[in-house]
């Protein structure tokens, strides 16, 4: 099987993260970057799959020239290759354009099973999976806590709100995986070495024949007027409890009208 | 003016759900709300009354086995074809799982930009969101084509304005690349009478701290006595104590009641991440320096499992 995962590089969700005072975009300059950590789970399931059924694992990311550290980091948990959409014109893309970029970038590699993250951590749109389908037309099954492989079936349990849906669909298919879905292997000592050899193919826009005025902030579909930090809470009361700490409590409670 | 969709959310067990309401209410401000149900045969009767009540002055009608027989791809499609014919002013949806999915095909569909986690809107499309784990306030607009807006749950009080709906219906007919994937069966796992996690006007969340599965009954139990929805932290989530899907934080849902209660949680930056909108925060916590008590309006330094049951007890008294 031809599996392509996709993997973005985000500031550290555990850091400070700001957005540019200059165009509004994410700080990536000054962030400690990593790999979306749902993106992991992706990189993880794919390389089970390619395991068990054989195969290979390519990794795609748009994004900066930074972001070439991730690709490596990715590679040395056991993918094969990986193509790196770089770009100067990408700057300043919304979803939309985005998504135009990564089918373009998918289309060309045509696999059978295209694994992400369910969600990024810095955009937190859970939107990606779906609009590649939409572009792609191929089938989205998103939000999994587990996927099973069956020849050219695929079949998911879909995480929701009141419990769990079975969707399947066939291949060529997008998947989108939570982080209930596996445990990410960590990366080897032989895996790290392996990786710097591994190939990593860089395409521009006009490699994946995307005209640039349909992507960054010409092609961006919404703006960013301002943006300001929220002030940082102010804490209250706080004490410590000698036998009362609970009847303090709701008296609190009781005094905010919650009980 | 224009008409606003509203792409109503709703579950089996709870029916409506609290976010349409309050995406209801924000409409009014924006222009002629019509609620948009996308569901099985019988939908719109099982919600007529609670849209008309909210203000929906239409509802368009989408009706059929289809769109529930396959994940979102139908519900985008059909939603699509309505906006081609009605031009609305907005799209509101819900910025759920579903809600997002649904608004990533449409905005694809129509080459049409979208803002999703957003908590207010106005008038001219100027929409609020918060980002970077509520750290940061950004206002935003859509630049291309109308705006297409995922309301957060539990961003505006939904307030009633009743009004008898007009029925429109609205044929469902789709091609094949919106049948693509099967949805073979629903499995109902947490049923129960608790609030859902992120419509909940009061969350109380359990962390590592509250040691085991078993003792996760006093979370429950507090949770019940305020009538509000269990939370848990990605160590209690891992460490098996409760299910993932209660998982608060930058990996699991965001939350924004009015009352967060935090037992047992330490407060790390990513756990802050899902609640720190929350109007009032309490916590309880035997380490005086953790970091949750930065946020606390109210906070208790002690064992929870001494705090807790005292606390239970009193509300009992006092009810
Ligand atoms: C990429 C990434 C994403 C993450 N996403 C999430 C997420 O979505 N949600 C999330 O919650 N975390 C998330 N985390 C994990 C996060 O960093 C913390 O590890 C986690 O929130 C800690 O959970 P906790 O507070 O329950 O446990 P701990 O940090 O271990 O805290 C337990 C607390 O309980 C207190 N305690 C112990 N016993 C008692 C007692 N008897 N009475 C009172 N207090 C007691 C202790 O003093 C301590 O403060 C993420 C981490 C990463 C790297
Ligand atoms: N620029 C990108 N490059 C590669 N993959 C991406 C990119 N943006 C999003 N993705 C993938 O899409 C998933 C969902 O992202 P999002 O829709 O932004 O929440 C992520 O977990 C990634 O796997």
């Amino acid at each position: 099987m031809k599996i392509v995962v996709l993997v973005k590089q985000v500031p550290d969700s555990g850091a400070e993260r700001n957005l540019r005072a200059d165009d509004n975009t994410v700080d990536r300059g000054s962030a400690n970057n990593v790999i979306n950590e749902m993106d992991e789970y992706a990189i993880e399931e794919a390389l089970r799959i390619k395991e068990a059924h054989g195969g290979e694992v390519t990794v795609l990311t748009m994004g900066p020239s930074q972001a070439t550290e991730s690709i490596r980091k990715a590679l040395s948990m056991g993918p094969d290759a990986a193509v790196h959409v770089l770009d100067d014109a990408l700057h300043g893309s919304c979803a939309v354009a985005t998504s135009k970029v990564l089918a373009a970038a998918i289309s060309q590699l045509s696999p059978d099973l295209v694994i992400c993250g369910a969600e990024s951590t810095d955009g937190r749109v859970q939107v990606m999976p779906h609009m590649i389908s939409e572009r792609l037309g191929i089938a989205a099954l998103t939000g999994a806590r587990k996927l099973t492989v069956d020849g050219s079936t695929l079949t998911i349990e879909r995480q929701t709100e009141e419990g769990y849906e079975v969707v399947t669909a066939n291949t060529p298919a997008v998947v989108s995986v939570w982080d209930t879905i596996n445990e990410p292997r960590y990366p080897s000592f032989k895996g790290i070495m392996a990786a710097k050899k591994k190939p990593v193919d860089t395409k521009s826009l006009a490699d994946l024949g995307v005209d640039p005025s349909e992507v960054g902030f010409d092609g961006a579909t919404s703006t960013v007027l301002e943006h300001a930090k929220r002030p940082p809470r102010q804490p209250g009361t706080k004490v410590t409890d000698s036998g009362e700490g609970g009847v303090q409590l709701v008296e609190f409670l009781a005094s905010e009208k919650f009980v | 003016m224009a008409e606003v969709l509203v792409v109503v959310e709703a579950t089996g067990a709870f029916g409506v759900k609290k976010v349409t309401l309050e995406m209801l209410t924000l409409a009014r401000e924006l222009g002629e709300p019509a609620a948009v149900v996308l569901g099985g045969p019988g939908a719109v009767d099982a919600m007529k009354d609670k849209l008309g009540e909210y203000g929906a002055g239409r509802i368009y009608a989408a009706e059929s086995e289809e769109l529930d027989a396959y994940l979102v791809a139908p519900k985008a499609a059909v939603l699509a074809n309505l906006v081609r014919e009605v031009q609305p002013g907005f799209v509101l949806l819900a910025s759920t799982q579903e809600g997002k999915e649904i608004a990533a095909r449409l905005a694809v569909k129509l080459d049409n930009g979208l803002l999703t986690d957003v908590v207010s809107v106005d008038a001219d499309g100027v929409a609020t969101q918060a980002v970077f784990a509520g750290s940061t306030i950004v206002k935003s607009k859509v630049t291309r084509g109308l705006p297409i807006v995922t309301l957060r749950p539990n961003s505006v009080t939904p307030s009633p304005s009743p009004t008898t709906p007009q029925v429109s219906t609205v044929e469902v007919a789709l091609d094949d690349a919106a049948k693509l994937a099967k949805v073979t069966d629903r499995v109902a796992e947490q049923k129960g009478s608790r609030p859902e996690l992120t419509e909940a006007s009061i969350v109380v969340s359990g962390g590592r701290g509250v040691g085991s599965a078993d003792n996760f009954k006093l979370v429950e139990e507090l949770a019940d006595l305020l009538g509000g929805a269990v939370g848990a932290s990605r160590a209690a989530v891992d460490s098996g104590f409760y299910p993932h899907q209660f998982q608060v934080g930058q990996t699991g849902k965001t939350v924004s009641p009015q009352l967060y209660v935090a037992l047992g949680i330490s407060g790390a930056i990513q756990h802050r991440a899902g609640m720190q909108t929350s109007k009032t925060i309490v916590a309880v916590n035997k380490d005086a320096e953790a970091p949750i008590f930065e946020l606390a309006d109210f906070g208790v330094v002690g064992d929870l499992f001494k705090v807790v049951p005292q606390a239970a007890e009193e509300i009992r008294k006092r009810k």
